[in-house]
């Protein structure tokens, strides 16, 4: 398959088209919704960029957090872990968990609010 | 589920004319018996849309004199089943009465009763000042506000858990537990597992605090809710999620770091420091409180605020409203999940 333009290009074209030509010339309420839907295309890219080493990092974490086959994917592997938490086999004591939920955590805020006060200042 | 947030409210022209001008002859009617025939009702316009309640600023001029009012009423006018935590208009409006001479709040100067000419709806006087938290927190207008809000609040919220409850209409009574329980069905029925949840609920199922006799709890009190004038607190307003529970709900919500609103070192609403609201809750009456027993309440409070922002998204999800605010509010609950991270290692 083709890849010119790629999907960062097109995403990128359709939020030039946001920020520089649509917005400007809406009011109100439809303007308020194009700035919100410019910043899902930047969250859309940021996850492009992000997402594949982070969930891979995350997979391979949960792996070991819960001695689970290795090729799981990472959706039953987090279902499992919530399974875990609400059974109470696990808790704040575990050995690794936070370090494991705050790694998580903060690839994903670095995905989806990567401004957020919340995070880490380093 | 009609949550009403602040922080997404936006003016929504959505109104037909017939409706603006319908509540206008309304008011006419009213103005002309309450302040006399020369009375007339000038700039009716609508501020917001929120999903509960509407929101109109309007103008009463007489030769000489302006009263500036603000008309809360039910979308419509006519109340549909209820099916929020909200309490309703008229509850609303007797709780700005139980409120008045102690509670810096608007006052009510008229109630609409359901079926009139206006729809169930009632009049408060309008108080200047701001509610964007961004200004409030930012602006050199509000620096000498920011040194007084912390006193200031404690002292409204010591004011309003001492309202007697004897005084009180009906309201629901909520607690610590009840909430979390309700919260966490929620949570279930969406079957969007996320671990760092399953751990906050297990957490704060484990580590309940003491009870404390109940008192009115505002249940929104935080910047957005606030009128804040250049010499501080000026009015609570938003009073639709009172109920009768946990003081330390109350002062805790005002601390969640969404509601510091990027001021994460000013843990009381962007702008004090818990042990200095605690010490003007006391000095105002409020029971003594120390910061570890906010903390199980802050953190029910972000765990709340994240389930919030499921059910914003959920109803992109459901196809009940496609549009992208709402699918976008889908990726702010890892902004409460750092939060909870952030409360909870600090217990580990």
């Amino acid at each position: 398959m083709h890849d010119a333009p790629s999907q960062k290009e097109m995403l990128t074209a359709v939020k030039a088209f946001i920020d520089d030509t649509a917005m400007p010339a809406l009011k109100g309420h439809a303007a308020f919704h194009a700035r919100v839907a410019s910043n899902v295309l930047a969250t859309v890219l940021r996850e492009l960029d992000i997402r594949p080493a982070a969930e891979s990092a995350e997979q391979q974490r949960l792996v070991e957090l819960l001695g689970a086959d290795a090729s799981a994917p990472v959706a039953t592997l987090n279902e499992q872990l919530c399974n875990m938490l609400k059974q109470g086999d696990m808790d704040l004591n575990t050995p690794g968990l936070l370090a494991h939920l705050k790694t998580t955590t903060i690839d994903q805020l670095s995905v989806d609010q990567p401004a957020y006060s919340g995070l880490p200042s380093d | 589920m009609a949550l009403r947030l602040g922080l997404m409210r936006v003016p929504r022209n959505c109104d037909k004319m017939g409706r603006h001008d319908e509540i206008l002859k309304g008011l006419q009617a009213w103005a002309g018996q309450f302040y006399g025939a020369d009375a007339t009702v000038e700039r009716l316009v609508r501020l917001s849309g929120g999903a509960s309640q509407e929101t109109w600023s309007l103008d009463i001029e007489r030769p000489g004199s302006v009263e500036e009012l603000i008309l809360r009423r039910v979308p419509g006018g006519v109340s549909v089943a209820k099916n929020s935590e909200a309490i309703g208009l008229g509850t609303e409006a007797k709780l700005l009465s139980c409120a008045d001479g102690t509670v810096p709040a608007p006052k009510v100067i008229q109630v609409f009763e359901p079926g009139s000419d206006i729809g169930e709806a009632f009049l408060m006087n309008r108080i200047p000042g701001q509610t964007i938290a961004r200004k409030i927190l930012r602006d050199d207008e509000y620096g000498i506000a920011r040194e007084k809000l912390t006193h200031q609040c404690g002292a409204a919220l010591a004011a309003i858990h001492a309202i007697p409850s004897a005084d009180l209409p009906d309201l629901p009574a909520s607690g610590g537990l009840d909430q979390l329980k309700k919260y966490e069905t929620i949570y279930r029925a969406f079957n969007l597992p996320r671990p760092v949840f399953e751990l906050t609920i297990a957490w704060l199922k484990s580590n309940v605090p003491s009870a404390v006799p109940p008192v009115l709890v505002h249940g929104d009190f935080r910047l957005g809710n606030l009128i804040v004038d250049t010499n501080g607190l000026a009015a609570v307003l938003d009073w639709e999620l009172a109920h009768l529970g946990d003081p330390r709900e109350d002062i805790a919500w005002l601390c969640v770091n969404s509601w510091r609103f990027g001021h994460s070192q000013n843990r009381v609403g962007g702008f004090g420091q818990l042990n200095d609201l605690l010490a003007a809750y006391e000095a105002s009456g409020g029971r003594k409180f120390s910061s570890d027993e906010i903390d199980w309440w802050e953190i029910l409070g972000s765990l709340k605020w994240g389930i919030m922002c499921m059910i914003m998204y959920e109803s992109f999800r459901s196809g009940a409203d496609p549009s992208v605010e709402r699918a976008a509010i889908g990726r702010r609950v890892s902004e409460t999940e750092i939060d909870l991270l952030n409360l909870l290692e600090q217990r580990a």
